[in-house]
């Protein structure tokens, strides 16, 4: 314990997460256990993908981060002042406002520079007059992008953010992700059960097990994203398949 | 537009047809009454009536929007507040217009207050049902984007709720405001000394079909205006996101 007033510094940006148990009631009566025993933590600015089979609970733990689902056994702490951006599987924008009054809406703080800089990453400068009926899937995920970074987080929560985009949308949405998280580090939780999304963004990776989920392997990437080679994702692929083939 | 138009003269010459074949007393040709509309407006008269009948429409139609649209949400929203409050609607909502103008203005005599509060209640309770099966329709995936980013009360209610409401308001809305002129003519027939239903009521007396035409087409053209140049121009902008057909 650090003395009142004195925050310790190396716990600035840190998340902790331990969920010990999560269910729903089920319709039949009785209970579905979707999360049995969840422990990890994230060190300020880490970028950790959860990797695991669908319907294992992914999302549920998301919400339970997020603050949407409250009735479970254990705890979270959020980094710091627990600021989150979240991207949701769906783009989530508000259709009866344009792409910029979208992200204005979700970040009254942003500053005109700020979104300038994000809406020319992201590609968006032609479109953010624009409703979100207006749009194609890319550019909706990539404005749901753009209104998780505008506010600055603190925490970022992505769930399934390239889902359904074909292959080379989807990689290159990857790499301005990528470029986001390079320029101003945020401790990320991505979640996904696409392996290589996950080997080409993270630091960290963590499997889960079917539901109800839980760890079952745990592997570091200490190489920088942007230095990756082919070669080393490709033995990183091949000690992903080592690891879930030995658990 | 032509054909609107050429409908609506259509109209006019059946009317005029009719007239001939009834005769004056039943049915008095157009232009009688648009001679006696002329010398109503010259008096002030027509303006005076109106003016009364469209002050209690517009605080009738306000106060049940306001209040029965406040209900609806909250029954929409909290399954509580909907077991509860559903048995009133239902006894609001079956209890004929007459009788709840007559008992209003039998507790609280004959007054504005009463007839204002007679209409306000004929209405509140089809708002309130309205806006409670758009409230039940309300995306929740969007209401946990407005929680995770933290979104204020205002913002919330202005820029996630109430464009979801929109397309029931703007029903509410429609069927209101007829319903409401029409029990406005009937409470103001009853017991208002003034008014286009008051003006109604004595040239029934008078058996006078003139007047009682040259009043029900002038407010008519009034709600033709205010339906024109309000409702659908307000509706226009409330949909403006969505994707038009090609």
């Amino acid at each position: 314990m650090s003395p009142a007033g004195a925050p310790n510094r190396l716990e600035v940006g840190r998340l902790e997460v331990d969920v010990r148990q999560k269910s729903f009631a089920a319709a039949s009566g009785g209970k579905l256990d979707v999360i049995g025993g969840l422990a990890f933590s994230l060190g300020n600015g880490e970028v950790a993908a959860l990797v695991g089979p669908s319907g294992c609970g992914k999302t549920t733990l998301l919400r339970i981060i997020a603050g949407l689902d409250r009735d479970y056994d254990g705890s979270i702490t959020l980094p710091d002042h627990g600021r989150l951006g979240v991207v949701f599987q769906e783009p989530r924008l508000l259709p009866w406002r344009t792409l910029e009054q979208n992200i204005r809406l979700a970040a009254p703080a942003a500053n005109d520079a700020t979104l300038d800089a994000l809406f020319r990453t992201l590609g968006l400068d032609a479109h953010r007059h624009l409703f979100p009926g207006e749009l194609s899937l890319g550019l909706a995920r990539r404005a749901a992008l753009a209104r998780a970074f505008a506010i600055e987080p603190d925490l970022l929560l992505l769930d399934e953010p390239f889902v359904s985009l074909d292959d080379a949308l989807a990689m290159r949405l990857r790499d301005e992700l990528a470029e986001l998280v390079t320029r101003r580090p945020v401790t990320t939780l991505l979640v996904t059960h696409n392996v290589e999304e996950a080997i080409g963004l993270a630091d960290r990776l963590f499997f889960l097990s079917a539901s109800p989920a839980r760890v079952i392997a745990e592997i570091p990437i200490t190489r920088p994203r942007e230095k990756r080679t082919a070669e080393e994702l490709a033995a990183l692929r091949a000690e992903v398949a080592r690891q879930l083939v030995a658990s | 537009m032509t054909i609107r138009l050429v409908s609506l003269a259509l109209l006019i010459a059946a009317w005029y047809v009719g007239a001939q074949f009834a005769g004056p007393r039943m049915l008095p040709e157009p232009q009688a009454v648009a001679v006696m509309m002329v010398d109503e407006a010259r008096s002030g008269a027509l303006a005076f009536n109106l003016g009364a009948t469209l002050s209690r429409v517009a605080i009738a139609f306000a106060l049940a929007m306001l209040i029965g649209s406040a209900i609806g949400w909250v029954m929409g929203r909290y399954r509580t507040a909907d077991r509860f409050g559903d048995p009133w609607l239902i006894v609001l909502l079956n209890l004929p217009a007459l009788v709840i103008i007559v008992l209003a203005y039998v507790w609280a005599g004959l007054t504005e207050t009463a007839a204002i509060i007679a209409v306000a209640l004929n209405k509140l309770p089809i708002a309130a049902v309205t806006v409670r099966e758009g409230a039940r329709a309300l995306d929740r995936g969007l209401d946990d984007m407005a929680q995770v980013f933290r979104m204020s009360a205002w913002t919330r209610m202005r820029h996630v709720v109430l464009p979801q409401l929109a397309p029931y308001l703007a029903a509410a809305a429609r069927s209101g405001l007829s319903l409401v002129w029409k029990i406005v003519l009937i409470v103001e027939l009853l017991g208002r000394p003034n008014g286009v239903g008051f003006e109604i009521g004595t040239a029934f007396q008078l058996f006078d079909v003139t007047k009682i035409l040259t009043y029900a087409l002038a407010f008519t053209a009034v709600m033709l205006v205010i339906e024109t140049f309000l409702v659908q121009p307000l509706e226009r902008h409330v949909s403006r996101w969505r994707p038009k057909p090609a």
